[in-house]
């Protein structure tokens, strides 16, 4: 929201001049689309509230329930801890299995992706699968494996397996082809079979990005192998489903700070990871907690 | 004008930077402080407005010691010292106009800044400033698309904007060619004339120094060695400050 | 890559060694681990055969349900709904903004230097990024029950963690070179975060909030699903009753809003940033 207000400060012309005007111009310039921008937005909101009959009573009505409702959540009842342990770990293994699956099949779908290597009837058909991979939700692509193969942790390790071909396969491909060929050129050059040109020429250049998706993928996956389980696709999502039914909201309230944990865990290895094979880090490092060593600052990567 | 009493500057607990400094600023005249990298030229302008703490001693201006005032009054007192950086540190993205302009931002609330309601006679400042700097007609470019010298001649409008008493400037020169150093000294020079403002300026090039300073300090080991007009500048001065030979010519 | 350590061994020998020993140990506990929860989970994973043997039949079986699609029941339910979705998407986004900047400032050390503030906020950015928005909808719908409020809640919420957190890390790698020199003239703190810091930041801002509400339209296409309003109830109505014709005009209704959506977020990000 710029203030591009005009504001007009004009000097009127000295009396009796027959010279220019000596106008001061607007300093600062007046462009009427920020103001523009910003009623049409208010209109907007005002609009799509009254369309999903938002209004200001429900919200309060909703925080009397609110008061009620964490009530019930606190405090968090453990008593259950072996459902939720179990649904835990399942949901682990779906984003392990996931990720790895994910990851080996990446690999090669999103190196035959890149335009600046492969031809284009190899290319166009991965960029193909790659896109496709991507456009559906893991909830949605959940569904339809449940139906394929039935309930269970399968569904969802298959589910979350395409959503990670999409975003490494896209990812790869793009760092692939942002690579600087010169350096490609230098190895072929050596006279390097097209392994050791991809080995030596290609690989050390998309090493670190590479290593910074795949630890972003495994986080993305606990997150979501979370919540896979709603629709049946195996994992805690459908402890947490079955309770929220239930009205067991002590024991929802467990579940999600379980996840939360479980999550917040899973970033930090994420980051120990990244040290280790981007930053070169030892366990010494990392205990030491050296900062120039051990920072292991991924690429801006947020998609979900 | 501004007295300095018995200041030090330790980054490090006993590794002194700055030590008992002890100068008077003359509330006329270009003071130019040189001496040899890492002295702690740039840490002793950068103590006096505060953007670098001073470990102890006094700095007394306008009737109060810098080093002791918090929040409202140090504002209120950085709005009468202006400085002009080595990088300039123009906000790029916004036109000439707005950094001039932002000179004035101790002077005017927030709220008016946001909208950029600033006062006529600012503006008329502003624009009359430009044509002094020369740079009559830029007011609506965007300050990354200027030269360095271009950028330096923003930076100096932009103290000047504060009406302050006394002119601070860390290395002006430093990222500008020799021809346009020249000429961006002689700007400064100026201006501290025709706004009977004190200009106290560190700066590394010595001929620079002997070139537009009334009064040069010279820093050695974080102590003043030096104090005297350009004239007494000898070889064996220059020696005692930056010693070693072979790069006298 | 990683730090390349020669070490020196024996008389005039000087062997080059790609990682340190250090490192090495590293490298292989890591792998270690890896491959370890890899065949942990493989082995405790639960697949029944038989739902697998016939997986295949059960996929030709969908793929002839799902065709054709109904497309008549496209005007009469999936319009609305899918706008309901567009407009979860847009107020969620919109909220999120707004909820996001005071605590991405809050994390920001170079901007609020105390710590345990910084920390404060951090922690309520990654509690939010940790629940994913079909568990805040669970959540918001047991508290203001089922409908499109819900919903734009659940989508607002997951994404103050996102947009706070990339917007905090866009403050942090400002320059400080012309904050300073507005320290220097005596700005006040909040003529320093509109004159200093929010050109700098603007265009990083724009791109994550574009960014943001391309993946929320993809996200409240599926709130729904616990009841949060959207296209997601009429999903899950026709799951329910599986009526899959129905079903394949939803996923292509929805497939068709990301795609445009995606098309309009490229067109912006061009204009205006």
């Amino acid at each position: 929201m710029t203030p591009g207000s005009p504001s007009p400060r004009r000097e009127g012309t000295p009396a009796g001049g027959s010279g220019p005007a000596a106008l001061i111009a607007d300093p600062f310039r007046p462009s009427p689309w920020p103001r523009v921008a910003a009623v049409a937005l208010v209109a907007y909101v005002i609009y799509a509230s009254a369309q999903m009959e938002i209004s200001w009573e429900r919200v309060v009505i909703g925080l009397e329930n609110a008061a009620r409702f964490f009530g019930r959540l606190f405090p968090p009842n453990f008593s259950r801890w072996d459902l939720l342990v179990k649904g835990l770990l399942e949901s682990l293994e779906i984003a392990v299995l996931a990720s790895t699956l994910g990851i080996l099949l990446a690999l090669p779908i999103g190196l035959a992706a890149a335009r600046n290597l492969m031809p284009a009837w190899v290319s166009w058909p991965a960029r193909f699968i790659i896109v496709t991979a991507r456009s559906f939700h893991p909830v949605i692509v959940a569904i339809l494996f449940v139906k394929a193969v039935g309930f269970g942790a399968l569904a969802g390790i298959l589910a979350l397996t395409v959503a990670s071909i999409g975003f490494i396969g896209k990812l790869f491909t793009e760092a692939i082809e942002e690579i600087s060929l010169k350096q490609v050129e230098a190895v072929r050059a050596t006279g390097a079979s097209f392994a050791s040109v991809l080995a030596f020429g290609v690989l050390p250049q998309v090493f670190s990005r590479f290593i910074g998706f795949c630890t972003y993928q495994l986080d993305s996956n606990l997150r979501n192998s979370t919540m896979v389980g709603i629709v049946g696709a195996g994992g805690i999502g459908g402890t947490l489903f079955a309770a929220f039914q239930r009205f067991d909201y002590d024991f929802v309230c467990a579940i999600l700070i379980a996840i939360i944990s479980l999550i917040m865990i899973g970033e930090i290895l994420a980051t120990g990871v990244r040290a280790i094979f981007i930053d070169g880090a030892t366990f010494g490092d990392l205990l030491r907690r050296r900062r120039h060593v051990a920072t292991g600052r991924a690429p801006v990567l947020e998609d979900d | 004008m501004l007295k300095l009493n018995r200041l030090c500057k330790s980054y490090v607990a006993g590794v002194p930077v700055l030590t008992d400094i002890d100068i008077e600023i003359a509330s006329r005249g270009i003071t130019a402080i040189i001496g040899p990298s890492g002295t702690g030229k740039s840490t002793l302008i950068r103590c006096i407005n505060r953007l670098v703490e001073p470990t102890s001693g006094e700095m007394l201006f306008e009737g109060a010691d810098l080093a002791r005032l918090g929040g409202a009054a140090l504002r209120h007192a950085r709005r009468h010292i202006g400085m002009v950086f080595q990088e300039y540190n123009l906000v790029e993205r916004l036109t000439v106009m707005e950094n001039l302009l932002s000179g004035r931002l101790g002077y005017v609330s927030a709220w008016r800044a946001w909208r950029r309601k600033f006062p006529p006679e600012d503006i008329r400042r502003a624009y009359d400033l430009l044509d002094v700097v020369g740079l009559t007609g830029f007011a609506l470019q965007r300050a990354d698309a200027l030269s360095g010298g271009q950028r330096q001649r923003v930076g100096i409008a932009r103290a000047v904007m504060q009406q302050p008493k006394l002119l601070l400037a860390d290395e002006p020169t430093s990222s500008l060619d020799p021809k346009t150093s020249v000429e961006i000294m002689q700007l400064l020079a100026d201006l501290a004339q025709q706004h009977m403002i004190p200009v106290l300026v560190n700066m590394h090039d010595v001929e620079l120094a002997r070139r537009f300073a009334d009064r040069i300090l010279g820093m050695a080991g974080g102590r003043i060695v030096f104090d005297g007009p350009p004239a007494a500048l000898d070889d064996d001065v220059l020696k005692r400050i930056y010693g070693g030979e072979g790069w006298l010519q | 890559m990683a730090a390349t350590a020669p070490v020196p061994a024996g008389v005039g020998e000087r062997i080059w060694q790609r990682f340190s020993p250090a490192q090495r140990l590293t490298r292989f506990a890591v792998y270690l681990v890896i491959v370890a929860a890899i065949v942990a989970s493989i082995r405790t994973v639960e697949v029944i055969p038989e739902f697998l043997a016939d997986a295949p039949e059960q996929v030709v079986d969908l793929v002839t349900r799902m065709w054709p699609p109904d497309w008549g029941h496209y005007p009469e339910t999936v319009h609305a709904a899918l706008m309901e979705t567009l407009h979860i998407a847009s107020l969620g986004t919109l909220l999120a903004l707004l909820l996001a900047l005071p605590v991405g400032i809050l994390a920001a050390h170079n901007l609020v230097p105390s710590t345990p503030v910084n920390l404060a906020a951090k922690l309520i950015l990654v509690s939010s990024r940790s629940v994913n928005s079909l568990v805040w909808a669970l959540l918001f719908v047991g508290i203001f029950g089922p409908g499109a409020l819900a919903g734009t809640l659940a989508i607002a919420f997951r994404s103050i963690g996102f947009v706070g957190k990339l917007f905090g890390e866009a403050l942090e790698e400002a320059q400080q070179g012309p904050i300073e020199a507005l320290a220097a003239a005596g700005a006040p703190w909040t003529s320093r975060m509109t004159f200093g810091y929010w050109p700098q930041v603007k265009p990083a801002f724009w791109s994550i909030a574009l960014f943001r509400w391309d993946i929320n339209v993809r996200e409240s296409a599926v709130l729904g699903i616990v009841g949060a309003g959207g296209i997601g109830m009429a999903l899950d109505s026709a799951l329910n009753l599986f009526q899959w014709d129905r079903v394949a005009v939803i996923l292509l209704a929805i497939f068709a809003v990301v795609i445009i959506a995606e098309v309009v977020v490229t067109q912006l990000r061009r204009r205006i940033i």
